[in-house]
């Protein structure tokens, strides 16, 4: 395709974007134009990507593949104790250089020619550089320090590295913000370990994900655990706090020892106040407390697709990965912390049966992008509403309202150019 | 316990599970462990590697009639059935003697999901790594690990593997 006719395509889509943040046209979930900008303009722009986890190459050789958005990464700690990340793909003939999860190695061959490369992405060595025999070989000029697939910038915070290819990305505890990098603190205040890793495959565009995860409305809607057992209700104490960009936020809501009356809640109508529904072990909502301010649920999320969830003693991390226009992977790391004893760690255990695929209240999230994605198959030119709680994308006091869903638009926006 | 016999009670112990899942009578899942299991979906990938978490962890038959309830009464999926195959057993370990021996079995499993809209994927591959005990002259799980092949989900895991 033409890349300057896909530029122009791109930008006058966004010139047919209404004016308000209370609206999202449904063209951006679906148009392949708008996808493959989103890489170049949202993921490889002036944002910060979630890659890894410290933990996961605590050592020196220790390696990750990872993506940042479509593009496939390789994030390698080498002998200096420094994180790197750089393109997997050979300066060659562009083949995968790394084609394991994880390992650890001393520098990595592509296996295409052998063309090698250092933790940090550095061209090394070549095969048959010099020819054989006297004949063949490279140029005599071919610069090696020349070539090599793009490096990324590489910062980590609490524990969590993150990669970017803008050089105008401001540094990552600016970009991420003071207010919602606390919200990050309080959760990840002691070295992680990796309970369990599980990707599920939505059937939906990224965006609807990195929607969902900012939409407070919905949680006590859709997600009847939730509501029947005073896991997150909107009458219950918390709020929402949203980055200057708009792009990140954390939202939480305050245990409450007794489970009020629901009274916001009833007479409505509402599915999740009508059905009966009582656990014959509730052990899975056993509780300890342990990061001293009663809050039993956080999601904070770092624009454009990382998500740090804590559901009472339930902490993952999720990295949202484009994969088609409709499709994206969703990959969970389970978390504990090091130190845990048994019992925090069965508690541990049991609450993760509310995340994931298979969890009590994530399963919804993974069914309901797709139940849009279908919804809108011929909706191209109209557009979603999200006005509740007026038109704010800032921090607010209260959670009834789709602030931080407005914050990701301004955030996108900002991004895209729309 | 004669060997063959033994293989024929575990042969007919999976296909009354597969059955009691692809028939949709859930609520007679449960029944399959004894009170005090350990039911748990996990992957390959994790279960080399130790780490202990599972898409679903059930460490009692109350917990598997909460997943129960939870599929009929409070979570949201699309109508779907499963078509379990489940393969030849092996006894890896057999401790003690009948009728209270406790015996290890692995035995691969294939399902497919068949969703409202006809379309019929493989879903899930891999191994159950069981625990069988006899309890009142009927074989039941004290565990049961469902150990799929993939590590990738599609949509979501509502109905039990």
């Amino acid at each position: 395709m033409n890349d300057r006719v896909e530029t122009q395509d791109v930008a006058r889509l966004g010139t047919r974007w209404p004016q308000t943040l209370t609206r999202v046209p449904y063209w951006v979930y679906q148009d392949e134009a708008v996808y493959r900008a989103e890489q170049q303009r949202v993921f490889e722009g002036p944002v910060w990507n979630f890659l890894c986890l410290e933990q996961e190459i605590a050592a020196v050789g220790d390696f990750r593949s990872t993506f940042l958005g479509g593009m496939p990464v390789v994030v390698a700690r080498d002998s200096d104790g420094e994180i790197y990340a750089f393109e997997n793909r050979c300066v060659h003939r562009g083949a995968l250089i790394v084609l394991e999860d994880e390992g650890n190695a001393k520098d990595f061959q592509c296996v295409y020619h052998a063309w090698t490369y250092d933790r940090q992405g550095s061209l090394k060595g070549i095969a048959f550089k010099d020819g054989v025999n006297g004949k063949g070989g490279m140029p005599q000029g071919f610069c090696m320090e020349k070539h090599g697939p793009r490096k990324l910038r590489v910062e980590c915070v609490h524990g969590l590295v993150f990669g970017s290819l803008s050089d105008e990305v401001p540094p990552l505890e600016e970009y991420i913000g003071e207010e919602v990098l606390a919200k990050m603190e309080r959760v990840l205040r002691r070295p992680v370990e990796v309970i369990g890793r599980f990707t599920q495959a939505l059937p939906n565009n990224w965006k609807m994900y990195t929607e969902n995860v900012r939409d407070t409305y919905h949680a006590s809607l859709l997600h009847l655990f939730f509501t029947k057992f005073g896991i997150t209700r909107l009458d219950q104490g918390g709020g929402v706090v949203v980055s200057e960009s708009g792009g990140n936020h954390a939202t939480a809501s305050i245990v409450e020892k007794v489970i009020p009356r629901q009274e916001a809640y009833a007479g409505q109508g509402f599915r999740s106040q009508e059905t009966e529904f009582r656990l014959r072990d509730p052990s899975i909502l056993d509780t300890h407390e342990e990061f001293g301010d009663n809050i039993g649920l956080q999601i904070l999320s770092v624009f454009p697709g990382f998500v740090l969830q804590q559901i009472r003693n339930c902490v993952a991390v999720r990295q949202v990965l484009p994969r088609s226009v409709t499709a994206t992977d969703l990959n969970w790391t389970y978390l504990g912390f090091a130190g845990d004893t048994p019992e925090m760690r069965k508690v541990r255990l049991k609450q993760a049966n509310m995340i994931g695929p298979a969890g009590y209240v994530s399963m919804e999230d993974g069914a309901v992008g797709g139940f849009v994605q279908r919804g809108i198959a011929t909706a191209g030119e109209l557009d979603s509403l999200i006005e509740l709680g007026g038109e704010n994308a800032g921090s607010e006091n209260f959670r009834a309202t789709e602030c931080s869903v407005r914050g990701f638009w301004k955030a996108y926006r900002a991004a895209m150019g729309f | 316990m004669d060997e063959i016999k033994l293989h024929h009670r575990i042969n007919l112990l999976n296909a009354d599970y597969a059955r009691c899942i692809d028939d949709d009578r859930m609520e007679e899942w449960p029944g399959f462990f004894v009170e005090d299991c350990l039911y748990k979906i996990t992957t390959a990938d994790n279960h080399a590697r130790g780490r202990e978490a599972g898409l679903v962890y059930a460490d009692s038959r109350a917990m598997l009639q909460d997943r129960v309830s939870a599929l009929r009464e409070a979570n949201i999926y699309e109508r779907q059935r499963y078509r379990h195959m489940t393969g030849v057993p092996t006894v890896l370990d057999v401790q003690g003697e009948a009728p209270s021996f406790e015996v290890r079995v692995e035995v691969p499993f294939l399902v497919t999901r068949i969703m409202r809209d006809g379309s019929m994927d493989v879903f899930a591959t891999g191994r159950y790594l069981d625990r069988v005990v006899e309890q009142g002259g009927r074989l039941m799980f004290k565990e049961r690990l469902a150990v799929c092949d993939s590590n990738r989900f599609d949509t979501l895991v509502a109905l039990p593997l």
